[in-house]
């Protein structure tokens, strides 16, 4: 039982990247319409980031989980206004092309950089060692990433539904057209939409380097899952990708812990099962389909 | 007050609208009367600026504004009450009327708004797209006049409600002239809008077939509803 209990946590510390990633990708979809292929490459930037400033500069841990999620929403920002900017009156397509291509550049640039071997990061020295939860113990480092990705969802969370940039996000995700015909600049809102979603790629990414194998490829491997976790939440829908994200965590893990074989699959079968049964999602509405 | 000159419209191969030419005088209200996929819908959001493959000029007070893009020309003062009525599912009452910025002094107050639609007062804090049909249109007028729009752009008020409510629809319009607000309006009902506008421009197949004053639709009832086969 606690055997089972323990892997549940460790589930919903995974969770705890999905669900911030899917969040980025789920609030990029709605106000740009744009599948961002390049989202794992941005989260695996964000983790050398943080390699990056404590080998140069040595900017700790802490520090890195403010300025590299900065950096890289200025990154994202340049994108958008230089290249996926010019995608909105093109087709589909292009979409993939440009937001994939840009993933293998930026891949290449760091594997150009730092080889193929995964790049050491430890641990804030706050972190180091283990909680007592009572029926079994944790690293203290996994309980603050579950911790502080709950606090950053919550926040987000909190903006978008109390805020009057919350609710232009909210409108023009739903209907960007009459949005705009009611007088607001949906246009202008979009890049920094764009910048925040890869600010919390940067983030997850930041978060993944002292547990997670700091590597070109750590991105390419977990965007597919998070494209899964985005459908199942329901696409545009940002409730629905967070809370998609910790029970992706969670069931995969647990289908983990009974049946191994099928730990890689099982989130790709509950994706059909949902597409099935619930097309707009688990929490997506019906006529955001249309 | 507005001035259409020669639009023509397509949605692909598909040519919609020709050379459509109309106006809207200040403080009138004027129907667009012409049955199912007579081009009506096509030519308010080409006035919105919704419609992108247009070609023909649109002037608001004497400024083209052909070339504005549709946030800009709800700045003008241009207000679009669409004709799905366009409630947020994912906006309370209360936040469908805050969305649209305020383009004019001469807005409505939300306690204005309030005042003269309790119903939406009630249900402030509810789903938009919770309320009822009736409900959903009044939201989708009030939305506009809280912005202070100088003209409306409604499309098809009055379609599926009660007779009950479409006399409620047509008393918030002649109100809505009383506050010098300029109205265009689509509608299928010759009797409806008959008893409220001042003008009518029948449409048929994407063209201006008549302009006619109210008097004169009035005489000519029987024959223009026959024409129009609505
Ligand atoms: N998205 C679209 N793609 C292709 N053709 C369209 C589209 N929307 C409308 N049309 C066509 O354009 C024509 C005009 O449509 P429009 O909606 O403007 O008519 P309408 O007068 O508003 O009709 P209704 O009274 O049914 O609302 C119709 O023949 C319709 O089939
Ligand atoms: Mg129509």
């Amino acid at each position: 039982m606690d055997a089972l209990l323990q892997q549940i946590f460790t589930g919903l510390v995974s969770g705890s990247f999905y669900a911030l990633l899917a969040l980025g990708l789920s609030v990029i979809f709605g106000m740009l319409g744009v599948v961002n292929f390049a989202h794992g490459a941005f989260y695996m930037l964000g983790a050398f980031g943080a390699v990056t400033v404590l080998d140069t500069i040595g900017v700790s841990f802490w520090l890195a989980l403010v300025v590299v999620p900065l950096v890289l929403a200025v990154l994202g920002m340049v994108l958008e206004r230089t290249l996926v900017r010019r995608l909105t009156s093109l087709d589909p397509l292009y979409n993939f092309l440009l937001t994939f291509g840009l993933a293998l550049i930026l891949q290449d640039l760091v594997r150009l950089k730092y080889g193929v071997s995964s790049q050491p990061y430890s641990r804030p020295d706050l972190l180091q060692g283990s909680f007592n939860l009572g029926l079994f113990t944790y690293p203290r480092y996994q309980v603050f990433v579950l911790v502080f990705s709950i606090v950053v969802s919550v926040a987000v969370w909190l903006v978008l539904s109390h805020t009057r940039i919350g609710m232009i996000v909210r409108a023009s995700t739903e209907r960007p057209e009459l949005t705009s015909a009611l007088g607001v600049n949906v246009g202008r809102w979009v890049t920094p939409v764009f910048g925040f979603g890869v600010a919390l790629a940067g983030l997850a990414g930041v978060l993944a380097a002292p547990m997670r194998a700091v590597n070109s490829e750590m991105g390419g491997d977990l965007i597919i899952v998070i494209f899964a976790v985005v459908v199942i939440g329901g696409l545009g829908s940002v409730f629905g990708s967070v809370a998609a994200g910790y029970l992706i965590g969670m069931l995969t893990a647990v289908g983990n812990f009974y049946v191994p074989a099928l730990s890689q699959s099982l989130v790709f079968i509950l994706m059909a099962l949902v597409l099935l049964l619930r097309p707009a999602g688990l929490f997506g509405r019906e006529e955001s389909m249309s | 007050m507005l001035s259409v000159h020669g639009v023509s419209a397509r949605y692909g191969e598909a040519q919609v609208l020709t050379d459509v030419t109309l106006d809207v005088q200040q403080g009138e209200i004027v129907t667009l009367v012409g049955r199912n996929g007579a081009g009506k819908t096509t030519l308010l959001r080409c006035l919105m600026g919704l419609h992108r493959s247009m070609s023909g000029r649109v002037e608001l007070d004497g400024v083209d504004i052909t070339r504005r893009s549709s946030h800009q020309r709800a700045r003008l003062g241009l207000g679009y009450v669409p004709d799905d009525r366009g409630i947020y599912a994912s906006l309370s009452v209360e936040e469908n009327l805050l969305l649209p910025p305020v383009v004019d002094e001469r807005a409505w107050s939300m306690d204005q708004v309030y005042e003269a639609f309790p119903v939406l007062a009630d249900r402030r804090r509810q789903t938009g797209t919770h309320l009822s049909g009736g409900e959903q249109q009044m939201l989708s007028i009030a939305r506009v006049l809280r912005t202070g729009a100088r003209m409306l752009l409604a499309d098809e008020p009055t379609e599926g409600l009660s007779p009950l409510l479409v006399q409620q629809i047509g008393d918030i319009f002649r109100s809505v002239r009383e506050h010098g607000i300029t109205v265009l309006l689509i509608e299928q009902n010759l009797h409806f809008a008959s008893s409220l506008a001042d003008r009518h421009h029948l449409i048929a197949r994407g063209q201006v077939v008549e302009s006619l004053d109210n008097s004169e639709v009035k005489e000519r009832e029987h024959e223009l509803l026959e024409y129009l086969g609505i």
